[in-house]
């Protein structure tokens, strides 16, 4: 299919005849368009130009001449021939220089500022339609970039950085993406004094160094203990503000927190959030939302007729079918007479048997299996009263293993009594007026695995419950991996920037004014919190801004519920030291690399 | 500007976000809207599928969910419609009405330059005391047997009234009261089994005690069994198969398939025989039963019942107190199913199956009679709507009055809140008052009654202490709620109120709406 001759440096003169001109008529346009979850546009299509019209704005120029297009990559040889370097030249668009950086700056500025409505606790949501036509509210920041579908490569950059926030830290990917876009609306006026994107990639490292560090200076320790919870309570309760579902942020907060410290290991500081089941059902309403201790799995009892409440269970956690084996070679039992046909019978029945007086034996009293039951199993079982749950997936399988302390068996030869997982209770609850029915497992042998379980008025509610309670429970478990916290509301940054401030000037050379330029950046984030509270931005920066310089006090940010004091620590807002550094770093990270381009090559759309 | 979004995506931002939303949440409040109260009308649904066919319902549910929407806004009403539907049973008209309602306020308070989320706090503190008004005014005759059963009537009657059964509302009143009360404070709605037949009229349905089985008796078999021993199965009476993996039937000549095949039939001789060992007179089995053990049946003179679909098996198991089986090598440790008499009926055309003097009372059968299927398909899902109601009320014995009473009570205490709140938010307290009273309102109006004049009478009615007044839409005046017998499930109204206000919310914090690029199908000419 790959044609050496494309990859070859072809003649300038050879595109008219060169065989593989007639070729891509077949091939619709240019296979490096082709994305794998596009299916090829339909002819009808491809006769309108599809590209966005700004894009191909940017393009013309470099179509109406296509000897300034290509005299970018012009080459010649020893006979002053030009050649073409980049296959299929003509078909591509490129950008140098300032353009890009430019056309990259704004495509990046685009993606920051949907995301700066939705910052702080007056912030908006957005509404999201999915290809499929599913409608997503969120006021996440991960969440609306993953779902917009962004087709730009620099906006897809922003996405990125988004997400590893959100995989790192979990919190504060509004955040960071506001003051990326930030720190390149800041390069772009540096750029047309004509700076090089590199010193001020070097001075935006400088300057995040200041920052990261001054950060560190101005964060407390923050004493709890699994008695103390009101200080993770509050600093979730900051999280959560900004969420529909602030509502009951109280109740949400407590149920986060209470859920972390119970599957937190406080000696080596490390919580493992995959002990928490985050479960949500449409219905009643948000203040309904519980904590668990134990596991709630969607399945109901095998048969209608088993008991649907049993205590002092003792579990078998199975991982084979109640079926007759099925060797993984692949065989054939051959039958050609008679007594064979009747052997085979007895065994099958043999086997059934067999399976339910081993579960039975070692004294189960309840059976999940991840696998399906035969009907004849399942009478077998309940006739013997051991009542059984199938098709259980395999992370709640795990889960149940850890919170009964049972062992997964994949063989009934394997099972022993000490095998068998342990809860006090197991119960199955029916919701509504349809058979909505859920097993609890409840009253564990080891209660380090627990389940939130959300209820609310839709499903949209339920899922950005969800997120929300997620960013929770993320907050807390990085302050119980660091105790450290700074304050909200803009507070640290607008600290950051003092500091930095007074930084740039001690720098000799180019980079000062790239580090000044960061500080103004970091200005951002509190402007975009007053501007979203109804406050009027600029005067309430400065006013804060000349308070913190005033009274030394590294608290002062934008009362943005309009309580009457904007000293934070009063407010009770806080927010973890690393959320906000990792916040910092990555977001100067994302917006070096940016810097540093200075060449787009992208197949031009026609 | 560059863009930074795929081809045909849209983006949609602000002011322009805003009113896209405002403007799909209300046209859909509106289109279900003339549906509400006793007068409401039905709407004919026809589906783009094969057949065309053709649906007339009064239920927001049914109709919202059979709609192809596009607009987002639209579909989180859709959805909160379909959840109260799943949760409450009723009310899945009026969750959509005062969330439309409410938006239509907000988009006034909008214009009025009144931020989102001071309206969003405005309206979550009104929600509050709304709530707060109507749980101090429940009753509740939990004790009281009687009265507790004159309020699941009022109930049953009030939501029925707005459906197509409202003509014979007492009738199917007492049949939905019934069935619930067999219950036995169980909302499982699976018990109740509802069989339509078309023919006669709606005066013709009636409530069973015992339990009906849409299916024939085989031939050669008694119609007639009384003191019956049922044994309930689930088992394969066709060819039982080899369920070991991979097994084959190979053989070399004819006499081996005979032989075989003479096994065959020796096993489920043998599986017949110990099935009748259980000792006794009636078989229902879920699967098919083949010819070949029919037979045998007949010959023993047992009554085998073939296919009864999964949900019978599980009904009659539980009517008849019966295990389900699949094994029958222990006789003695299987329970049978017991009842005084199964006998073949005929209802209209068909013959049914009849158990009656069943054990346990806890399921029975509800038989509608109807002129034609759309009549019956309403019907169901009118009963089904009053039998939601029912067994939520029976859990949350909580009773409110109905016909616009809650409403106008929650709005007085709401517009107590908006006179003493200071600043902005009491505009927006304001506002929940008028969308609360806008569904009286929308009632009378349905009703083709002069609702700015019954509603400043009921306000100014309800002005008074303990008022019990409420819009009475048959004689078209204020009435007395209290002695009309209108009352209304305090769970039901919780639910719709928060729901409401839930989406109302969630749809006002949105500032801007971004529509993925449909996905592309591919063309198949």
């Amino acid at each position: 299919m790959k044609n050496p001759r494309s990859f070859s440096l072809c003649r300038r003169g050879f595109p008219w005849t060169k065989p593989s001109a007639p070729r891509r008529r077949f091939k619709p346009r240019n296979t490096a368009t082709l994305r794998c979850s596009h299916p090829p546009r339909p002819a009808a299509a491809a006769a309108v130009p599809v590209g966005s019209r700004s894009f191909r704005r940017q393009q013309s120029p470099a179509r109406r001449a296509p000897a300034q297009a290509a005299a970018m990559a012009l080459a010649f040889d020893e006979f002053g021939r030009p050649f073409i370097i980049l296959r299929e030249q003509e078909k591509k668009s490129r950008l140098r220089g300032l353009d890009a950086q430019k056309s990259n700056i704004a495509s990046a500025k685009a993606v920051a500022r949907i995301l700066r409505t939705s910052l702080g606790p007056k912030g908006m949501d957005k509404m999201l339609q999915s290809p499929d036509g599913d409608v997503t509210i969120t006021n996440d920041g991960a969440t609306i970039l993953e779902q917009m579908d962004v087709d730009n490569q620099i906006a897809k950059l922003m996405v990125e950085l988004s997400r590893s926030q959100d995989y790192e830290i979990g919190d504060g990917t509004t955040g960071v993406v506001v003051m990326a876009g930030a720190l390149l609306e800041q390069a772009e006026k540096l750029l047309e004094r004509g700076i090089h994107p590199i010193r001020v990639a070097e001075g935006y490292e400088m300057a995040s160094r200041i920052a990261f560090d001054h950060l560190e200076c101005i964060s407390t320790k923050f004493e709890f203990s699994a008695d103390n919870i009101e200080p993770l309570v509050q600093t979730c309760m900051t999280t959560l503000s900004s969420k529909i579902v602030n509502r009951c942020k109280r109740a949400l907060a407590e149920i986060a927190v209470k859920a972390v410290l119970a599957v937190a290991d406080l000696e080596r500081k490390d919580v493992n959030l995959d002990l928490i089941k985050v479960e949500g059902k449409v219905g009643g309403k948000l203040e309904d939302t519980e904590l668990i201790y134990g596991i709630l799995v969607d399945k109901d009892m095998s048969h209608p007729q088993m008991p649907k409440r049993i205590e002092d269970a003792k579990i078998a956690i199975l991982t084979c079918p109640f079926e007759p084996p099925k060797p993984k070679t692949k065989h054939k039992v051959d039958i050609d007479t008679v007594e064979k046909f009747q052997t085979l019978r007895e065994q099958e029945q043999k086997y059934f048997d067999e399976m339910v007086q081993k579960c039975k034996d070692v004294g189960a009293t309840l059976v999940i299996c991840q696998w399906g039951f035969d009907d004849e199993a399942n009478h077998l079982l309940m006739h013997r009263n051991l009542p059984a749950v199938r098709w259980v997936g395999g992370v709640e399988l795990e889960l149940i293993a850890i919170a009964t302390g049972g062992r997964i068996v994949p063989r009934f030869q394997e099972l022993s009594p000490e095998k068998l997982g342990k809860a006090g209770l197991v119960r199955e609850k029916s919701f509504g007026t349809t058979k909505d029915r859920m097993l609890y497992i409840e009253k564990c042998a080891n209660s380090r695995a627990v389940t939130i379980f959300i209820r609310g008025g839709n499903k949209m509610m339920i899922e950005e419950t969800k997120r929300s309670l997620h960013d929770a429970l993320c907050v807390a478990r990085n302050l119980i991996r660091n105790n450290s916290i700074v304050y909200g509301g803009g507070s640290a940054e607008i600290a950051c920037s003092i500091a930095v401030e007074t930084a740039a000037d001690r720098h000799p050379g180019v980079e000062q004014y790239a580090i000044r330029s960061f500080a103004d950046a970091l200005d951002a984030v509190p402007l975009a919190l007053a501007e979203n509270s109804g406050l009027s931005p600029i005067d309430t920066l400065t006013a804060v801004k000349a308070q913190q310089v005033k009274d030394n006090n590294p608290h002062c940010g934008i009362d943005c519920n309009d309580v009457g004091t904007n000293d934070m620590k009063e407010q009770n807002v806080f927010e973890t030291l690393i959320g906000k550094q990792q916040q910092i770093l990555l977001a100067t990270q994302v917006v070096k690399m940016i810097l540093k381009i200075d060449d787009v090559i992208s197949p031009s759309e026609y | 500007m560059d863009r930074v979004l795929k081809d045909d995506a849209v983006e949609e931002k602000g002011e322009r976000a805003r009113m896209a939303s405002f403007i799909g949440a209300m046209a859909i409040a509106d289109l279900v809207k003339t549906t509400l109260g006793p007068k409401g009308m039905d709407k004919i649904l026809q589906s783009t599928g094969r057949g065309r066919n053709v649906t007339v319902t009064n239920d927001g549910a049914t109709i919202l969910k059979s709609l192809h929407i596009d607009n987002p806004a639209a579909k989180v009403l859709v959805d909160i419609s379909k959840v109260q539907d799943d949760e409450v049973g009723d009310g899945t008209t009026s969750v959509v009405v005062l969330a439309g309602e409410l938006l239509r306020e907000a988009e006034k308070l909008v214009n009025m330059k009144i931020h989102p989320m001071t309206i969003i706090a405005g309206y979550r503190m009104a929600v509050e005391c709304a709530r707060n008004a109507l749980l101090q005014r429940t009753m509740d005759n939990k004790e009281n047997t009687d009265k507790f059963r004159s309020d699941l009537m009022n109930i049953a009657m009030t939501t029925l009234s707005s459906k197509i059964l409202s003509q014979d509302k007492e009738y199917f009143a007492e049949l939905a009261v019934d069935a619930v009360l067999r219950l036995k404070g169980s909302t499982n709605l699976e018990a109740i089994q509802i069989l339509k037949k078309p023919g006669g009229s709606l005066k013709d349905s009636f409530l069973d005690e015992g339990f009906i089985l849409d299916k024939k008796i085989g031939i050669g078999q008694p119609k007639r069994i009384e003191n019956a021993k049922i044994l309930v199965a689930n088992t394969a009476m066709d060819t039982d198969k080899v369920k070991i993996y991979g097994a084959r039937v190979r053989v070399d000549s004819m006499a081996k398939v005979a032989e075989i095949e003479a096994a065959e039939k020796q096993k489920m001789r043998e599986k017949v025989q110990k099935i009748i060992g259980h000792g006794i007179n009636c078989f229902v089995n879920r699967q098919l039963i083949y010819n070949f053990p029919e037979e045998l049946f007949a010959d023993a003179g047992i009554l085998a019942i073939e296919h009864a679909d999964f949900e019978g098996i599980e009904r009659l198991a539980l009517v008849t107190g019966g295990d389900i089986a699949s094994t029958f090598d222990n006789p003695e440790s299987v329970k049978l199913g017991h009842c005084k008499v199964i006998e073949e009926i005929m209802i209209g055309e068909d013959k049914l199956i009849h158990f009656s003097g069943v054990e346990m009372g806890q399921a029975c059968t509800i038989v509608l009679r109807g002129a034609s299927e759309h009549v019956l398909d309403e019907a169901e899902r009118s009963l089904h709507d009053a039998l939601c109601v029912l067994s939520q009320t029976v859990n949350d014995t909580r009773v409110v009055f109905g016909g616009g009473w809650p409403e106008m009570v929650m709005a007085k205490e709401v517009d107590e809140l908006a006179r003493k709140t200071p600043g902005k938010k009491s505009h927006a307290i304001d506002a929940f008052s008028r969308a609360l009273q806008a569904i009286p309102t929308i009632i009378a109006d349905n009703a083709g009654l002069d609702s700015a004049e019954l509603i400043s009478q009921l306000r100014a009615e309800h002005h008074k202490e303990n008022s019990t007044a409420g819009i009475d839409v048959i004689t078209g005046s204020v009435g007395d709620m209290q002695k009309r017998g209108i009352s209304e499930s305090f769970k039901v109204k919780q639910a719709i109120l928060l729901s409401a206000t839930e989406a109302a919310e969630m749809i006002l914090r949105v500032d801007e709406i971004i529509t993925c690029a449909p996905r592309r199908r591919e063309d198949r000419m």
